[in-house]
């Protein structure tokens, strides 16, 4: 046991760190990426809509293992070498936007159509419409879902184990195989680890939430 | 927006050459079919388990499908073939079956312990290492084969990985929680990425993400047989696993039966014919055959 302790404190430190490392660079990404889709999808471009429901349409309906495997076994035979850190954040955040697409557009759904035609009636563009009209009100509605949204990318950096990159439950692994009596204590251990940085996320979606709140 | 649209639509287009791409890569080798003895109306005494499953006239094996060479499932074929499956058949011609009696039914790593303590199958024979921890819960009877860990790495670089020794921080494929990629980090410094299954790994260093492969050299040595020219296994192996075929523990009379069934391969020279027809089309000599050890009383 006295053993087993310290292991397990630098085995999680070393798996979150990674686990943490996936989840921020693909938030930030998908985040990117999500939002330009979901200007696309409600854009008064023909192909621009189409382009943003096809890929939210492709990569939603794709299993994120599947995603796994094309990035993982195919990039390589094109010629795309990277460290599998960087597979793992491309297939994450390639997945996520989609989800973040549809929360985004579910908000800006929730802003009523007359402010749109307002604000292009008084002489504004598609970009002033959506950046100084439209978003900041639909900014309220899409904290919910966007929140769910990064739980779930924080549970999903989980399938980068079965990928190459050694993160929080990968070392789950190693710690079952090093310490087999021990399976509950490191299950459990980790799984805090995981709820931890889920309610940090719940956290700050409830702090947002109030600050943006409004009478109406 | 023009960058991230165009980015997206260079990946979408990636993704759908790469599914055209992820055709069938061959299978593996089927060797040639052997026939073992068959013993006619074997004599067992009653109530042993060798006596029930000479009556009930099946038997059920847990082997591995994905190991070429060791126990490999060719695609689109119904039975798996291997040095295990071989071992497979001779045991159960000592048991008066024929090789159409033998129920294959797959097991990986994780489920060849809760396979026996459950008798979801009659025995085991999947490249299972007889360990301490494993005979704690289940029989394990041999070895019928000795082999260790060793490195599996592209032929081009088969002059500057010659042994774990030049490891060190060189990216090396196994399987999560394996005790091979434990040894190779701890000891020999290397970098380890962890796949879920050895054909991965093996992908992986074809497709020259990874640098070594490493786990028992049987299972290295079918996977170099299926591309003798892009793979080779190297070095002389730094870890011994001793092939061991598990029963339901405590049940002695079939732990000396299967023992006695290895003896007899040995002797009367059906073991170097399964060796030769699966692991010896990798090109590697038919080893001495090991000692078995004696059973638990």
């Amino acid at each position: 046991m006295e053993e087993y302790l310290p292991e397990l404190a630098r085995r999680m430190v070393d798996g979150f760190a990674v686990t943490l490392q996936l989840l921020g660079w693909s938030a930030l990404f998908a985040s990117v990426v999500g939002a330009a889709l979901a200007a696309m999808r409600v854009s008064p471009v023909p192909p621009l809509r189409a382009f943003g429901t096809s890929y939210v349409n492709i990569f939603r309906n794709t299993p994120l293992v599947v995603l796994f495997i094309l990035a993982v076994e195919g990039l390589p035979t094109l010629g795309v070498i990277i460290s599998f850190k960087w597979f793992a954040i491309i297939t994450l955040s390639t997945y996520t936007a989609a989800f973040i697409c549809e929360a985004l557009r579910a908000g800006i759904n929730t802003v009523d159509v007359g402010q749109a035609e307002a604000s292009r009636s008084i002489g504004m563009t598609f970009r002033q419409t959506l950046g100084i009209v439209v978003l900041p009100q639909a900014a309220r509605a899409v904290i919910p879902p966007l929140a769910s949204v990064y739980i779930a990318l924080t549970k999903n950096t989980a399938i980068a184990a079965a990928f190459g990159v050694t993160e929080a439950t990968g070392k789950l692994s190693n710690l079952i195989r090093d310490f087999a009596p021990l399976l509950y204590a490191s299950f459990f251990s980790i799984a805090a680890g995981y709820i931890a940085i889920v309610f940090v996320i719940s956290g700050v979606a409830a702090v947002l939430e109030r600050r943006l709140a409004v009478a109406r | 927006m023009r960058f991230t649209r165009s980015t997206a639509v260079a990946g979408a287009i990636t993704l759908g050459l790469v599914l055209a791409a992820c055709g069938d890569d061959g299978g593996g080798s089927s060797g040639e079919a052997v026939d073992y003895p068959v013993v006619d109306n074997p004599d067992f005494e009653t109530g042993t388990t060798m006596a029930d499953l000479a009556e009930q006239g099946n038997i059920t094996i847990g082997v591995k499908f994905d190991q070429p060479g060791i126990g490999f499932k060719p695609p689109g074929e119904d039975s798996p073939v291997g040095f295990d499956i071989e071992m497979g058949k001779i045991i159960a011609g000592q048991l008066g079956l024929s090789p159409s009696d033998i129920n294959w039914k797959e097991t990986v790593s994780d489920n060849r312990e809760p396979f026996l303590q459950n008798e979801v199958v009659d025995i085991v024979i999947a490249s299972y290492s007889i360990t301490e921890d494993r005979q704690q819960v289940v029989g394990q009877a041999g070895p019928y084969y000795v082999t260790g860990q060793q490195l599996l790495v592209r032929e081009e670089d088969k002059d500057t990985i010659t042994g774990p020794d030049d490891l060190q921080g060189v990216k090396v494929c196994s399987v999560t929680g394996s005790t091979s990629i434990q040894t190779v980090t701890e000891e020999y410094g290397a970098n380890p990425v962890p796949f879920d299954t050895y054909s991965a790994c093996v992908r992986q260093l074809q497709n020259g993400t990874v640098d070594a492969v490493t786990t028992d050299g049987a299972i290295l040595l079918g996977y170099a047989a299926q591309s003798p020219d892009e793979l080779e296994v190297v070095g002389d192996p730094f870890s011994e696993e001793r092939y061991g075929i598990g029963y339901y523990k405590g049940d002695v009379a079939m732990c000396e039966f299967l023992t006695e069934s290895i003896n007899e391969s040995f002797d009367n020279g059906s073991w170097k014919e399964a060796f030769e027809a699966t692991l010896g089309e990798s090109g590697i000599e038919t080893p001495d055959p090991p000692e078995t050890d004696p059973c638990p009383t």
